[in-house]
């Protein structure tokens, strides 16, 4: 981007704001100009955050989610259940399931999903790693929370294929309608599965 | 048709070559149409589990969409399924077939340029995917007329260096010259591989005939590897690249002729 009228490190700065998701040369000039208004240690405490995150943040050995202890908060609680590990694509996945309160295992986070066509095979993801952790014969199930999709559903696949050998029992989280959702509205490959997967009222 | 003739508002039918995330729980899709070509377009908050659209626009689907065309690109308001991924879902191989067929056309057609024909390819193949009895098969009939569809037919009547007609005996095949060599010039090309009799006769067979006549030819094993290197050259230097999917389709036949040896010594 040409920045050639503004000062160089303000161009500096909002080059690299630029390289951030979702951030357009405008709102990276936008925020630029803002950060030069703000206080002195409003600035300060936002780098010290940026550089703390990067130097303290890193990935637990045990389920490859993002933490800053080792093994990570999750992994270290001894009251969670260690025979269930529930294998998601994205680190922010975890937050969501925790939301739901409902869920007491570990996780496994795969850092993607296998998608041929953008060239991430199984070698890009933590696969080989999650089958070493259930060659320690501790886990007894494995919860495949890959996204709905069909880029989820190679990867849920491809991960059954491999467990084939192991004594873990492999699921994966069920499909069908989201609740507060009109049916005419809902795709033949959900409504399909909510048919199939349709349960007694009690 | 080019945009001007095109509405700003437009229905049309349409398969989904490949999405991407964009922005907070919106996907950016590659769609391939019969009049428009290829056309990127915005499917917003398709990422969200209520969102009408999501479920309708998964890579494979056919689906009839309305699009408004925006500046740099179409923005879906409406979409419906017209032929749905289910019966390749737990099938991780034919899946992956899929992808590579999506992926080809993504790579060899160009945005607004109308080729109804090769719709009609992509349409028939992935429909008949789940039921191929080999889809292997169905890959080569689908590469070769894509090929054809795309300008990029090899020669394969006569020598694409000196024009005479081919004997029935080992040819050789050059990608750089685009076909089938006789014996005597093949010395002049160094990239140039043998071709079986076989192989020019079934390549000679899928340029011309329908897919059900394609599906139903039984490929022996050493016939199928030597037509698939065969293409897969071709296309990659046609494309001046590789296909990306290729990766996986190998890895998996891998592992697949892993698990037959490991059967079959168990048994």
């Amino acid at each position: 981007m040409d920045h050639q009228h503004a000062a160089a490190p303000l161009a500096r700065l909002i080059d690299e704001l630029h390289r951030l998701p979702g951030v357009g040369p405008k709102t990276a000039q936008r925020l630029a100009y803002h950060l030069v208004r703000a206080p002195k240690e409003e600035v300060q405490s936002l780098a010290e955050a940026l550089s703390a995150m990067k130097e303290q943040v890193f990935f637990c050995s045990q389920c490859h989610n993002l933490t800053d202890v080792e093994p990570c908060a999750i992994c270290g609680d001894g009251q969670r259940d260690r025979s269930t590990v529930c294998v998601v694509e994205q680190a922010l996945d975890i937050l969501a399931l925790e939301r739901t309160r409902r869920y007491k295992g570990l996780y496994h986070v795969l850092h993607g999903a296998i998608s041929p066509m953008n060239g991430v095979g199984p070698g890009d993801l933590t696969i080989a790693a999650l089958e070493g952790r259930l060659r320690t014969g501790a886990v007894k199930e494995l919860i495949l929370a890959t996204n709905p999709n069909l880029e989820g559903e190679a990867t849920a696949t491809y991960i059954q294929r491999q467990v084939r050998g192991l004594p873990v029992a492999v699921t994966r989280l069920a499909r069908g309608l989201p609740s507060g959702a009109d049916l005419e509205y809902a795709d033949e490959v959900t409504l399909a599965r909510a048919i199939e997967g349709r349960q007694v009222m009690s | 048709m080019t945009s001007a003739e095109r509405p700003r508002l437009y229905s049309t039918e349409a398969i989904v070559l490949r999405q991407t995330p964009m922005g907070e729980a919106d996907r950016l899709l590659t769609l391939y149409t019969p009049h428009y070509g290829k056309v990127r377009a915005m499917a917003k908050g398709a990422r969200r589990v209520k969102s009408r659209l999501g479920g309708h626009l998964e890579p494979l689907t056919r689906v009839r969409v309305l699009l408004a065309q925006g500046t740099t690109f179409a923005v879906v308001s409406q979409a419906e399924t017209l032929g749905n991924t289910l019966a390749l879902r737990g099938d991780l191989w034919r899946m992956t077939c899929g992808f590579y067929m999506a992926e080809l056309v993504d790579r060899f057609a160009q945005e607004e340029q109308e080729n109804g024909a090769l719709y009609r390819l992509l349409e028939e193949s992935v429909a008949a995917l789940a039921e191929a009895p080999d889809p292997d098969t169905l890959l080569r009939f689908f590469e070769t007329r894509l090929l054809a569809l795309m300008g990029f037919l090899p020669e394969l009547h006569q020598c694409a260096s000196c024009g005479m007609a081919l004997a029935p005996v080992t040819n050789s095949f050059s990608p750089a010259v685009g076909g089938a060599l006789c014996p005597a010039c093949r010395a002049q090309q160094a990239l140039a591989r043998p071709m079986t009799l076989q192989a020019l006769k079934v390549l000679r067979l899928f340029s011309g005939c329908a897919l059900e006549a394609a599906l139903a030819l039984r490929v022996p094993e050493p016939l199928a590897v030597e037509l698939e290197h065969l293409l897969r050259q071709y296309i990659r230097y046609v494309l001046e690249r590789d296909v990306r999917s290729t990766e996986f389709l190998d890895m998996l036949r891998r592992e697949m002729r892993e698990d037959a040896f490991l059967a079959q010594q168990r048994a």
